[in-house]
Parts: C-alpha cells; sequence; structure tokens
C-alpha cells in the first residue's frame, strides 16, 4: 500500500513539474506576444548567459571533438580507415555531442546561477515587492532570460562544434597522422547543412528547456538558503536529465526530416 | 457608514489557511480613506498574511474585500496591477533589489510606469530620499545599508508613485528607539502631506499611540477589538490588557 501511495505521489509530482514548466513557457510566450519587452534586460542576460558561457563550452567541445578522435583513430586505425574518423567525429558532433554538451555545460553554468538568482529574490521577499510594485515577476525575471537564452544558444552550440571539429582536425592530422585532404574530403562527403540545421534546432529546443526549468525551480524555492541549495540542485538535475532524455526523442524526430548521410 | 465616510477597503469574513492551520477565521474589518489604523496582535496571529491580501499577494480560502467598491480577491495577477499601482507596501525588512544600487530602487517604479526622463527620475528620487531623510546615500547597495535605512530606502520606492494606501508590515521591528521615533513621525508626515490611508501592523505600543487613529486587535484570526487608541488604553478587557501591558500569564518562579 505504501509503495503504490510512493509511486502516485511521485508521478503526481512529475506530472505538476510537466504542467508548471508549460504553464510558465505559455506565460512567457503570451507576455513576449503582448509586448512585454525590457531591452535593456534582455542584453544584459544575453552577456550574462551567451558571452560569458563561450569559453566553456568552447573548452567542452574542443576536448570532446581531440579526445573522440583519438579513441576513434585507435579503433579505425587496426581497419585501416583512419580517414573515415574526420566524418564520424563531425557528424556526432554536429547532430549530438555539441547540442547535447553545450547544453549539458549551460544548465550547470546558467541555469544554476538563474535558479539561485530568482531563488533567492524569492526567499527574500523580492518576488512580492515586484508584485507590490504593480511588476509582473514572469514579464520582469523570466521573458529576458528567456529570450537571451533563444538568441544565445545557437550560438553557443556552434562554438561547440566548431572547436570540436577543429579539435578533431589538429588531433587526427597533425597528431595522430592522418591525411588531412582525405579527412577534409570525407568530412564534406559526409555531413552537410541538414546537420547544421539539426544542431541549430536542438540548441533552440534546449534553450527552452533549461530557461523555463531553471526559472520554475526558482519561482518556486522555499524555505531560506536551504530552500535555494535545493532548488538550484534540482535545476541542474532536472535540466541534465531533460535535455538528454529529450535528445533522444529530437534526434529520432529530426531524423524523419533530416535523415543522417 | 459612519463619521469617517465609505469605507476604502472593506473586507468580510476572510479566511485563510497554512498547511493545516487556519490563520484567517471570518476576519472582517472597514478601513476608510485617509486614516492611519494600527493593526496589532500577538506573533503569528495573522498580522502580515491579512496584509498580504489587501495587496493581492495572496487569495483567500474564502471572503471578499473591496477596495474603492470594487472586489479585488477574484482578480488574477495582470488585473491587479491597476489596484496595486495604488497601494504602496513597505516590507518588514524592506525587500530591497538587491542587484541595484539605493537610487534605482527608488526609481523603480517610475521607470517600471513609463518614465524615460532621467532629470525627471533623478528629481523625483531626490524628493522622496529627502522626504525619508536618506540623502546622499543613493549611491550605496542596499547590503550596506542599515535596517532603519533599508526601511526608509524602501518607503522612499513605495511613495515616489503616491499611493493612496500604504501597508506597513512592522515598520519598527527591530530598530533602535530613536530610528522607530523617526519612521512613526514618517508615517505621520506622510499622512499629512500625501494624505495617503496607512495600515501598520506592528506589535509596538509606543508606536501605535504615536501614530494611530484607530486600532484594532487580532486575535485567533479575527478582529478583536477596533477603537481609539484611548479606548484601547482604558478597556478592562483581559486579552486586551494583557497585549498593551505586555504580560504573558506565565508566573516566575
Amino acid at each position: 500500500m505504501a509503495l503504490i501511495h510512493l509511486i502516485a505521489s511521485i508521478y503526481t509530482n512529475f506530472l505538476t513539474f510537466l504542467g508548471q514548466v508549460a504553464l510558465l513557457a505559455w506565460e512567457t510566450i503570451s507576455s513576449i506576444g503582448g509586448g512585454s519587452i525590457r531591452i535593456r534586460l534582455v542584453l544584459k542576460q544575453i552577456a550574462e548567459i551567451g558571452y560569458r558561457s563561450q569559453l566553456v563550452v568552447i573548452v567542452t567541445g574542443a576536448f570532446t571533438g581531440a579526445v573522440f578522435t583519438a579513441q576513434a583513430y585507435f579503433q579505425f586505425a587496426s581497419l585501416n580507415m583512419e580517414t573515415a574518423v574526420g566524418p564520424v567525429v563531425a557528424l556526432s558532433m554536429f547532430r549530438e555531442l555539441g547540442p547535447t554538451l553545450t547544453g549539458v555545460m549551460v544548465a550547470g553554468r546558467v541555469g544554476a546561477a538563474m535558479c539561485a538568482e530568482i531563488g533567492t529574490m524569492k526567499v527574500s521577499q523580492q518576488i512580492d515587492a515586484l508584485r507590490a510594485l504593480a511588476v509582473n515577476p514572469v514579464d520582469y525575471l523570466v521573458v529576458p532570460r528567456a529570450l537571451a537564452m533563444f538568441v544565445s544558444m545557437p550560438f553557443l552550440v556552434v562554438e561547440c562544434v566548431g572547436f570540436g571539429v577543429l579539435a578533431s582536425y589538429y588531433t587526427g592530422v597533425q597528431v595522430l597522422n592522418i591525411p588531412g585532404v582525405y579527412f577534409l574530403a570525407n568530412i564534406q562527403k559526409w555531413t552537410d547543412s541538414s546537420d547544421i540545421v539539426m544542431a541549430l534546432v536542438k540548441g533552440f529546443f534546449f534553450a527552452g528547456v533549461i530557461v523555463f526549468i531553471s526559472c520554475r525551480e526558482g519561482l518556486n524555492a522555499k524555505d531560506g538558503a536551504v530552500g535555494v541549495g535545493r532548488a538550484t540542485t534540482a535545476t541542474v538535475v532536472n535540466c541534465s536529465l531533460a535535455i538528454l532524455i529529450s535528445n533522444f526523442f529530437l534526434t529520432m524526430a529530426l531524423n524523419i526530416f533530416f535523415p543522417a548521410g | 457608514m459612519n463619521e469617517l465616510g465609505l469605507p476604502l477597503l472593506k473586507v468580510r469574513n476572510l479566511v485563510q489557511k497554512i498547511g493545516p492551520q487556519e490563520i484567517l477565521r471570518g476576519l472582517s474589518i472597514d478601513i476608510f480613506a485617509g486614516e492611519t489604523l494600527v493593526l496589532l496582535g500577538k506573533s503569528g496571529s495573522g498580522k502580515s498574511v491579512f496584509l498580504r491580501h489587501l495587496i493581492g499577494l495572496m487569495q483567500p480560502i474564502s471572503g471578499s474585500i473591496s477596495f474603492e467598491g470594487d472586489e479585488i480577491t477574484t482578480l488574477n495577477e495582470r488585473q491587479l496591477e491597476p489596484v496595486r499601482r495604488r497601494i504602496g507596501m513597505l516590507f518588514q525588512d524592506g525587500a530591497l533589489f538587491d542587484s541595484m544600487n539605493v537610487f534605482d530602487n527608488v526609481a523603480f517604479p517610475l521607470r517600471e510606469r513609463g518614465e524615460r526622463d532621467p532629470k525627471t527620475i533623478a528629481e523625483k528620487v531626490a524628493q522622496s530620499l529627502a522626504m525619508v531623510k536618506m540623502t546622499g546615500h543613493d549611491k550605496k547597495m542596499p547590503v550596506n545599508l542599515s535596517g532603519g535605512m533599508r526601511k526608509r530606502v524602501a518607503l522612499a520606492r513605495a511613495i515616489i508613485s503616491p499611493p493612496s494606501v500604504i501597508l506597513y508590515d512592522e515598520p519598527t521591528a527591530g530598530l533602535d528607539p530613536i530610528v522607530s521615533d523617526s519612521i512613526n513621525k514618517l508615517i505621520r508626515q506622510l499622512q499629512k502631506e500625501l494624505h495617503v490611508t496607512s495600515i501598520v501592523v506592528t506589535h509596538d505600543m509606543v508606536s501605535c499611540f504615536r501614530i494611530a487613529d484607530r486600532v484594532a486587535l487580532l486575535n485567533e484570526g479575527c478582529i478583536y477589538f477596533v477603537g481609539s487608541p484611548e479606548e484601547l488604553k482604558s478597556t478592562p478587557d483581559p486579552v486586551i490588557r494583557d497585549f498593551v501591558d505586555g504580560r504573558s500569564g506565565e508566573t516566575i518562579y
């Protein structure tokens, strides 16, 4: 009986979570549609979210590209297929690793900060003060962050993928002596614009996942500093899981429109 | 209707629960334009909860609140915005935005209501800060202000677009007697200069007798007493006497 109760409670909490995230997304989109956009705040958030996240996604992309190239080379070399390393790494970076790793890194860096900032405002009554001053917290706090995320994430994904492929080229050609011409020719042969579109679509989708989960956790924070800490942890865990799970379904769906190869 | 005219805020049978605890149990009261009503009550008696209902920060389980004849308990966040532009609130610890300095905190309501001229904003902020005697502190961050200064800046923010009602949540709590007195004088001064209706939640009896036109005592989730400060002083009711005289009823061995 206790087990059924526990399962029912987990299921209800999960549905409540999804409902609240969806409602926040709907309210934000309605607010943007209604013209409640504070340009200065959006630019400030683009600087915070986009500009200051570049280093972390570049380093992540570059080292993932490099290590993936090395591992692929060690396997492919035994089959004399060294020149296939380029397209394998490039395709994986474009379609999967680039958007997913960028999403997870941005969730850790930006999502946590967003949640902690909004959560602290919540527990110190600053959000009540906003409401008391006739300012809607969604308009003031969520809309600028959402717009900044939707603008920044595709660029961050491009940087992550770009540096991943560059690092792959350097590792493959300069370090592991794969012939450069074949490496590049095979990348050109096996990748096309649909791979870039897929990366950008995923980046855009993950931007929504991160911003709405983070802001929802922040706006629901309670119980003081401990509550903010708990909300921040929940943000990073939930965003990362949501990115990894939704990535699978996105891949299956997008593959219908943009088949690989 | 009484000699004070039609009530500005009319509260009827307000019920609110937090978890299993019933905080408000059918609270009813009328608040009249231009008066300073002091709301007394023990800690945890629901005074602040009641105040939050008056500005729509909480929705009651049942009961009604009408502001100038219009019901506000049924309004959603966006519909409440015009009401909130007319009701200012001073939170217990000020609730200043800690990412902004004093100037930007005070200018915030003006900018949000569409004022773009830097000269007008600067003038109004200076006026507002002068009113709360905080001139010269406009570049400081909230973290560098004392409790009393934070409350005064929060008050400057609440009055910069003059509201018709100001709700004060424990304005003198945790302050020394001199700063408390200056806050009390400020409340009186604002009533005199801006003709605002003030609702002050406190358990500071000195403050109560200095500022109140009427006093209400909240007990067990209902209004137990409403009257003038003189009536409060002279009542023989034991519940009120214990509160006014500060007696807990416990014996010291």
